[in-house]
């Protein structure tokens, strides 16, 4: 029996599971997939919980009600990977060998990492939102918050869903303004980029949507440390912000049994060939998502897209063929503006966001880099999707590879 | 695309003032780039730019955090030796490619 191992049930790890145990016999490969958590979070719906959206109930789901029959699930914490025997050590002595292996285990919080952050205004006028408890905490703060200065930031770069700390800011608005207390918030984005977004046209297009809703943008701000005791943060050349209310998207890294097991660069992403997505170092490693050093976006569109062409390769490399399938660094983001409506980006290893329309060219229905009623409801479908088509590896109607097609140079 | 003079060699340039062949870079033309981003270079400044230099052209994406855990320099060090915005202005200087963080 041949054996394939795949750490993380994520987004990644679970369509992987669903897409191979579908073609690979069961009486020839196992399967077996390895996780701490036993709950399967709708990471994009953290978000909405903060403005009472979604409450703390409509993100979680179990695991393993989304890992298919004739797959073993094992809920436990990885000690470490050694590469050169084929064999996982988990925590409880439990020691798994595989033929491959699939790397998932994604990219998480590092509060830690910046001194002052986690002290004693950590959840209490300190919050991140990329946690179940974080958005939930921060909710029942904001219910009762009355105004002030709420200061955003962004930690480290890269971070996971690069577009949400725009969203946060978009929504916060436009909550405040429901709630009629715009007039006593200050909102001030301070980031490490240079503007709103990383590339010049979709920068220039969320930064004026900022500007519009009257957030003031900090740019180039590198977080050095938080002054808890005197309610501000502090840059690397020394600026200082004030803040009563900070939101916060901390230093974001890798999962620490990748530097358990040395795999990993400092930030414990694993170098990874960015068009076959297998390991530079070991050729039965496959890395998929944001565990990986490929320069995209960590984000769960890349890695529904990325999976498509991990299968193929996985699948090629079983079969001792040679890894033809070529990923594109193809994603796809939803972008909540607040007040009902949204903006879209495609893009591209080599290509910038765009604007235009997608899927379908010509036509849509979605807008790329424009703010419409329809891309928000996009994205207010897309959790049905998510549970019901493609955690399950199902095929949706959207091309793996970027395409030009609807798009405006 | 543009041609730009420094230190009596003619370089191609991007846009914002990258050059865009790490190869036609020398000692003489860093000093002349620094100068247009005000910073007078000095013996710190310059290891500072061949690590990256070195890093670079090995294939390594190097992020503020990475050069501050290097051993080279602090990440405040860093701040200090090129102000505002230090991986920027020591790519441009070090005469690589203006860092592209990804989305």
């Amino acid at each position: 029996m041949k054996k394939i191992v795949i750490l993380g049930a994520g987004t990644g790890g679970t369509i992987m599971a669903n897409k191979l145990r579908k073609v690979l016999e069961r009486d020839e490969w196992s399967i077996t997939v390895v996780d701490k958590e036993p709950n399967h979070y709708y990471q994009p719906g953290f978000l909405f919980i903060p403005f009472g959206i979604y409450n703390k109930h409509d993100v979680v789901k179990p695991k393993a009600s989304f890992i298919p029959a004739g797959v073993k699930f094992i809920i436990n914490e990885i000690d470490r990977v050694e590469p050169d025997k084929n064999t996982v050590y988990l925590t409880n002595g439990q020691i798994l060998e595989y033929d491959f292996l699939i790397v998932a285990t994604g990219t998480h919080i590092k509060p830690a990492e910046t001194p002052g952050l986690v002290g004693r205004e950590w959840r209490k006028s300190i919050f991140d939102f990329y946690t179940h408890e974080g958005a939930v905490a921060l909710q029942t703060f904001l219910k009762t918050w009355e105004g002030g200065d709420m200061v955003i930031n962004i930690a480290e770069l890269p971070f996971k869903c690069p577009v949400a700390p725009l969203e946060f800011a978009f929504l916060a608005d436009e909550f405040f303004v429901k709630k009629g207390i715009r007039d006593k918030v200050n909102i001030y984005y301070t980031t490490p980029l240079s503007g709103a977004f990383t590339k010049p046209k979709s920068s220039k297009m969320l930064g004026e949507l900022l500007q519009e809703k009257n957030i003031h943008i900090i740019p180039d701000f590198y977080l050095e440390r938080v002054d808890d005791e005197n309610k501000k943060i502090i840059s690397y050349d020394g600026r200082e912000v004030k803040f009563d209310l900070l939101t916060i998207i901390p230093v974001n890294m890798g999962a620490d049994w990748v530097a358990r097991s040395g795999m990993g660069d400092d930030m414990n992403y694993i170098a990874t060939d960015k068009y076959t997505l297998r390991s530079e170092k070991w050729e039965n490693i496959f890395v998929l998502g944001d565990a990986s050093n490929i320069p995209t976006s960590k984000a769960g569109s890349v890695v529904h897209f990325a999976s498509d062409v991990l299968f193929d390769n996985l699948i090629a490399a079983i079969e001792g063929r040679p890894l033809i399938a070529k990923f594109d660094g193809h994603s796809n983001c939803y972008i909540e503006t607040g007040f009902g409506k949204g903006s879209l980006i495609d893009f591209n290893y080599e290509t910038e966001p765009l604007p235009g329309t997608y899927p379908l060219p010509g036509i849509g229905p979605f807008g790329l880099l424009k703010n419409t009623r329809i891309n928000h409801y996009g994205k207010v479908m897309f959790r049905w999707i998510y549970w019901h088509l493609l955690l399950k590896g199902k095929e949706l109607p959207l091309e793996s590879q970027m395409t030009m097609a609807g798009k405006e140079l | 695309m543009a041609e730009k003079v420094y230190a009596g060699k003619t370089v191609s340039v991007t846009d914002d003032g990258y050059l865009t062949d790490p190869n036609q870079w020398t000692k003489e033309i860093a000093i002349e780039i620094a100068k247009e981003e005000g910073i007078e270079l000095t013996d710190k400044h310059f290891a500072v730019i061949e690590y990256i230099r070195e890093k670079t052209l090995k294939g390594e994406a190097l992020t503020i955090r990475t050069i501050g855990k290097s051993g080279m320099v602090d990440t405040k060090g860093f701040y200090e030796l090129f102000p505002g915005a230090p991986l920027k202005k020591a790519s441009r200087i070090a005469g690589i490619a203006k860092p592209s963080s990804c989305v």
